[in-house]
Formats: structure tokens, C-alpha cells, sequence
């Protein structure tokens, strides 16, 4: 086996941003593996200083289009928490059913746009129109729609949301939009379960590849962990002390990347859906578990491919969660209440939330006047990329004696599991350069 | 007739342009009828240089960036500017109060980062302050009936019109509360339309992301900073936010 193999995927596509695979293998012998960022930095943390503490959620949803709901989130419990805000019971309601919005459009993007093409053997989904998965294609394109509307009804709109407010909600939606929404979501449980079955078809292009890892994400006695909960890691448990959440998320630099890369109790470690089911699993609902037995699938699952599956699981999870929230809403009544009273206060708030890819934390310092003297952001992808990075390190030796279009296929894939959000991850970092 | 061949590009920006495509749903289907998508990376693997329609999101902030877009200016027939940061540089620019290197120092520290072309970046520019753009879709993000109108135009070889009359307009057709009544600074008044005036609908007042009016009314603002008791330094800085060029000429 001794060949020589020269791979440099120059923008990896259906990914969110800019990021480059290089592979070099001499005589067999493999001479560089890199993932490399290559997006431009935004420079988010400059843009914050010296604004008004209303105006960080709008700036700081525009670091991510796909998951702008979850920085407005984390935007807000930062704010709240620096300022001692304590939301109404229907606030944190509502809030529930935007990050569950905001986890089923993003995961059905994955699944159905980015990584399924891998899957049926096309290079985007637009060959499936005309094709025998046209079917399959439209039920995607149906619960990605469905997901779209519940964020324009409960955030205003679904990218750049509107109504997530300092203290609560500039908007609600009524009793009779909230009935109406239940049942699209009880109607498309069987669109979800139709979408699970054609993807298990195809399943076994999943590479089946395993490299034991730290997993971390939010953890919560009370539900399944995505709007708050506790720093957990399958490797030391939990780390209750929030405000000290860089104990646990170290961020590092390496000179390929204008991204960070993370790590904690080993060289690397990875968040998102596949560690939230590894850690969390046994709250998700039972309709939840049933397309995790479907494929098979059980904490602790190592196979990074399997991401997306564990994104499928919570899907349904997310429409079930839903449910229950509206239910909760409806029996209580909505009530017509204006964001609560606050006064601000010079000090830092952090707020932690799980969106689509993983432990986003959003961390502020407040002056007394209530302007952002300094701000801090962890995003999930530069979490991952440590991760995707041992990966292609221990992938690479199985896969070598492959075509080289097959390997370069394989560690796109890999690099897709990720769902990697790659603007994001750039657009807020502060580097410093390891000399 | 053949399809026209269009392709999607993203520069500095968070891709929430691009993903409104995407939000087009089953409309997606009537789109690639009218027109053969031959490049968008965010969705598909398959990359043409050869196009007759270029949609171009994000803003410029290198010299690597002007490159690029320059190639696809001479690709392209037409040039769209696609949302905000493209058309009128938006949250982008809120950096170019400072120096660049002001900047760097600021969140990077001090390292030397003198060589790395990936940091070697000038103040924000939006695309039309490195190659002619033929048309705009404004908005952060634009909003999914523009971008069909604006598409549908196109193919069938017509001019896209664009509102160039204030928010204030949607606003009133909505029947909303004036928000400066209700004690918010509002951009609505100064704004382009057609976003059907979404923010302040939903409670929030407008920050301008469609950009400043060609001809805005200033006698009209100047009323309305009187009436309610705010300064122009406090309509500098909502400026701010999407529009800093605008503000800095003034």
C-alpha cells in the first residue's frame, strides 16, 4: 500500500462558512492531516463595546443566521443575569418553544440539505426534485416549513428574531395561533417518522468509524437539557459553577485556524445533538426514543456520523416538548404582560444555552449606565473543531487504501456530521497566537 | 429559452441570506424552474464559473475579499447585492469607527499578525465600494417576497422596483402604534420600505437594516426629535447599528 494521495478540499461545501481539508500522503505515509478555518473574521467583540445593553441581542443574533435564535437567547440570560432579572413563568415558556423552533429548523437543514445528498449519492439536494426521492424531499422541505412558521409565530420571524426581548416578549401570539400550531406539530410527528424510515434506508453509508471521546453539554434535573441547565461532561460529571464556565471549555489556538479550538479532560471533546443524547437520553420522550431504538442507537454512541441521527431523535423530541409547552400555556391562559421591571447595575452576567450544535455561552460586563464594557462569546463549532481534527487523524488510517475521491468524500462527510457553523465560530473569537 | 444560470456567493456575513432561500420551502421547486442554480456552497457540492446572474452576500474586509469578488463581477452579467452587509455594509461597519488596526489589537491582542492574509483586513466595505452593483435586495435578512420578486424580475428581463418611500408607510397600513409614542427611537421614518415594516409589527423599533432613504425627509425628523424630547446624538447612534457610512457623510 504505498501511494501517494494529495487532497485539498478548498471550501468545503454544504457546510455554514468557509473551512479547508488537507490531506497529504506520501508512499503510504501520511505527511499532514489538517482542518483548517479559513473565514474572515467579524470582529463582534469590538462591535459590542460601549453599546446599550438592549442592543447586544440584535447585534449578536447577526453572528449566526441558522442559530440567531439561540445567540439572542444566550444574549438575554447574559443580560438577565447580569442585571438580576427574574422572567415571568410564561417568558420561560415561550422561550422554550423558540429554542425548540429554532432546533428543529436548523437540525432539519442538516439532515435533509446538507448531509442526506451524501447519503443518496447527489451533490446537493436539487437533483432530488426530479428523482425517485422526490417524495422523501418533500417531506422535508414540509417539516422545515413547519419549523420556520412556529419561529416567525413565537420570535416574529425565523432568522433575526424580533420579539425576544430584555425581561420577556415584545409580541405574543394568541390562544387560537397556539391551538393551531399543536396540531401542524401532532400532524407532522408522521412526516418526522416517514423522513426517519427514508433516511434508515440509506443509513448504512453512515461510515461506521468510533474514536472515544469527552462529550459535554447542559444537563438538567428537569427536562431535557437545550434552554438551561448544568455544564456536564461524560468524562468528570458536573460543573455547577456557570460563571466559571472556562474551567471546563479551554480554548486554545492552533495556526491553521482563524477559529479557537477546545478542549477539556482529554485533547478533545465534542457538543451537540450527539452529546446531549449521550449524556441526556433517557429524558428525551418516549416517541423520541422510539426512532433512537430505530437505529439503533445508544449512549455512548462514539461514531461522529451518528450526529445526525441523534439530530433526527431530537426532532421529535423537540415537537413533544412543544406540545407540552403549549399545553402549559393554554391551561394557564396567555396573558398580555409587558417585559418585567428592572434597574440596570454595573457587574457580568453569563448565560449558557444548548443550541443546534452544542454549548453556546454568551458573557458580559456591564457598566452602570447598563453599556457593555466587555464581552466574551463560546461557540459550539470552535468547540468541535479539536474534535473533527483527532478524527481525520484517527479516520485517515482506516479509510487510506480507498480511491482518493472516496476518502475525500469520507472526510467531508465527517466534517458535515459536525454540522459545523463556521461564521459563527469566527466572528467572535480573541486570539492569541501560540509563538 | 434557456435558463438563466445563476450563482450564490457569501462574503463577511452570517449566511442568513442564503438561508432565506432555503426558507423559500416548496417554493424552492418553482424557483429551479425559472433559473439553473450552477453555484451556492452552502447547498451544493457542484461550483460552474459560468453564470449569467451572481447574488452576492456579505461584506468586503480584505484584500483577498475584493479579489474574489472581482472575478465574479467579471463573470457576471447582472450583479445583486444580496442583504445588508453587502448593500450598505450593516453590522459589519460598526467596526470602522475605529482604525483596522485598532481593531486587530483590540481582539486579537498583541500578536503580530503582519503576512496572515486571512487577518490582513481594511475597514468594511460594502460591494458596491469595490465593483458596480446592478441591483440591491436590502434588508437583515431580506425578506422572502423581495427576493422572489426581485429573481422573477430578472428572468423575465425587467427592471426590480424597490420602494424608496419610509417604513412609516407599512407601518400605517398595519395599523401599529406609533413607537415613539410609546417611548422607543424609531429609524421607520428614514428607513426604505418593504419589509413590510416587520420590527416595529412585532413591537421593536426599526434600526434601519433596508438602509437610508435616497431623499429622507429631514424637515420631518427634525420634528419628530422635537416633539419627543430626543437629540440628534441620539439618532447618531442609532445610526449606528446597520448604517455607519450613511451616518459618517452626513
Amino acid at each position: 500500500m504505498s501511494k501517494d494521495i494529495s487532497i485539498n478540499v478548498e471550501h468545503v461545501t454544504r457546510v455554514e462558512g468557509h473551512g479547508n481539508i488537507v490531506l497529504n500522503v506520501k508512499d503510504g505515509r501520511i505527511e499532514k492531516i489538517e482542518w483548517q478555518v479559513s473565514e474572515a473574521p467579524r470582529f463582534f467583540e469590538a462591535m459590542l463595546r460601549g453599546r446599550n445593553y438592549w442592543e447586544l441581542q440584535p447585534i449578536t443574533s447577526r453572528i449566526c443566521g441558522i442559530c440567531s435564535i439561540g445567540h439572542s437567547l444566550a444574549s438575554l440570560k447574559a443580560t438577565e443575569d447580569a442585571f438580576g432579572i427574574e422572567i415571568s413563568e410564561q417568558t420561560y415558556a415561550l422561550r422554550h418553544l423558540a429554542i425548540n423552533a429554532e432546533n428543529m429548523q436548523s437540525h432539519i437543514l442538516h439532515i435533509g440539505y446538507l448531509a442526506a445528498p451524501d447519503l443518496f449519492g447527489v451533490g446537493s439536494v436539487f437533483p432530488l426534485v426530479n428523482s425517485h426521492h422526490r417524495d422523501a424531499l418533500l417531506k422535508i422541505v414540509k417539516l422545515h416549513r413547519l419549523a420556520n412558521e412556529m419561529s416567525d409565530l413565537i420570535c416574529g420571524r425565523t432568522t433575526h428574531p424580533l420579539t425576544l426581548v430584555v425581561g420577556g416578549f415584545s409580541k405574543i401570539p394568541s390562544e387560537r395561533q397556539l391551538v393551531e400550531l399543536k396540531g401542524q406539530l401532532n400532524d407532522n410527528k408522521g412526516t418526522l417518522r416517514e423522513i426517519a424510515g427514508a433516511i434508515k434506508e440509506v443509513a448504512d453509508r453512515l461510515p461506521d468509524f468510533s474514536r472515544e471521546t469527552e462529550f459535554i453539554a447542559l444537563s438538567s434535573d428537569k427536562e431535557y437539557a437545550l434552554y438551561e441547565g448544568v455544564i456536564t461532561s461524560t468524562d468528570t460529571g458536573k460543573h455547577i459553577d456557570y460563571r466559571n464556565y472556562r474551567d471546563v471549555l479551554q480554548e486554545y489556538i492552533v495556526p491553521q485556524s482563524t477559529a479557537k479550538y477546545a478542549k477539556h479532560a482529554r485533547e478533545s471533546y465534542m457538543v451537540g445533538a450527539l452529546a446531549r443524547f449521550n449524556i441526556n437520553s433517557r429524558q428525551l420522550s418516549s416517541d423520541a426514543l422510539e426512532i433512537a431504538d430505530l437505529f439503533e442507537l445508544k449512549p455512548i454512541c462514539y461514531n461522529p456520523f451518528m450526529n445526525t441521527i441523534a439530530q433526527i431523535i431530537e426532532i421529535m423530541h423537540n415537537i413533544d416538548d412543544s406540545i407540552d409547552w403549549i399545553d402549559f400555556l393554554l391551561d394557564r391562559g396567555l396573558k398580555d404582560e409587558k417585559p418585567v421591571d428592572f434597574r440596570v447595575k454595573e457587574g457580568r452576567g453569563v448565560g449558557l444555552v444548548e443550541v443546534p450544535r452544542g454549548l453556546l455561552v454568551h458573557d458580559y460586563t456591564f457598566d452602570e449606565y447598563g453599556k457593555c464594557v466587555k464581552a466574551n462569546c463560546i461557540i459550539p463549532t470552535n468547540q468541535n473543531h479539536g474534535n473533527i481534527q483527532k478524527d481525520m487523524e484517527a479516520f485517515v488510517p482506516q479509510i487510506l487504501d480507498k480511491p482518493e475521491k472516496e476518502i475525500e468524500l469520507n472526510l467531508e462527510m465527517l466534517v458535515r456530521a459536525y454540522d459545523p457553523c463556521i461564521s459563527c465560530s469566527t466572528h467572535y473569537l480573541n486570539i492569541e497566537f501560540i509563538r | 429559452m434557456n435558463k438563466p444560470r445563476v450563482a450564490f456567493f457569501d462574503f463577511a456575513s452570517c449566511e442568513g441570506c442564503e438561508l432565506q432561500i432555503a426558507n423559500l420551502e416548496e417554493e424552492i421547486l418553482d424557483l429551479i424552474e425559472i433559473v439553473e442554480v450552477v453555484s451556492f456552497r452552502e447547498v451544493m457540492k457542484e461550483h460552474s464559473d459560468d453564470y449569467d446572474i451572481a447574488f452576492v452576500e456579505g461584506s468586503i474586509m480584505r484584500p483577498m475579499d475584493e479579489e474574489r469578488l472581482k472575478r465574479i463581477r467579471s463573470n457576471a452579467k447582472i450583479l445583486v447585492a444580496f442583504g445588508a452587509c453587502a448593500t450598505i455594509g450593516g453590522v459589519n461597519k460598526i467596526r470602522n469607527q475605529w482604525q483596522p488596526e485598532e481593531v486587530l489589537r483590540d481582539v486579537y491582542g498583541d500578536v503580530d499578525l503582519k503576512g496572515n492574509k486571512f487577518f490582513d483586513v481594511f475597514k468594511t466595505k460594502a460591494v458596491d465600494e469595490v465593483v458596480k452593483v446592478d441591483y440591491y435586495i436590502y434588508g437583515c435578512p431580506p425578506p422572502r417576497d423581495e427576493i422572489k420578486k426581485v429573481i422573477t424580475a430578472l428572468v423575465m428581463g425587467k427592471k426590480p422596483e424597490i420602494p424608496n418611500y419610509p417604513v412609516c408607510v407599512e407601518c400605517k397600513k398595519n395599523e401599529n402604534v406609533c413607537l415613539f409614542e410609546l417611548g422607543k427611537f424609531c429609524l421607520g421614518p428614514i428607513t426604505r420600505a418593504g419589509c413590510n415594516a416587520i420590527c416595529p409589527s412585532n413591537g421593536r423599533a426599526c434600526d434601519g437594516c433596508r438602509g437610508i432613504l435616497s431623499e429622507p425627509d429631514t424637515k420631518c425628523v427634525e420634528d419628530i426629535l422635537k416633539r419627543y424630547n430626543l437629540t440628534y446624538d441620539e439618532l447618531k447612534h442609532r445610526f449606528t447599528i446597520f448604517n455607519y457610512r450613511r451616518e459618517e457623510e452626513r
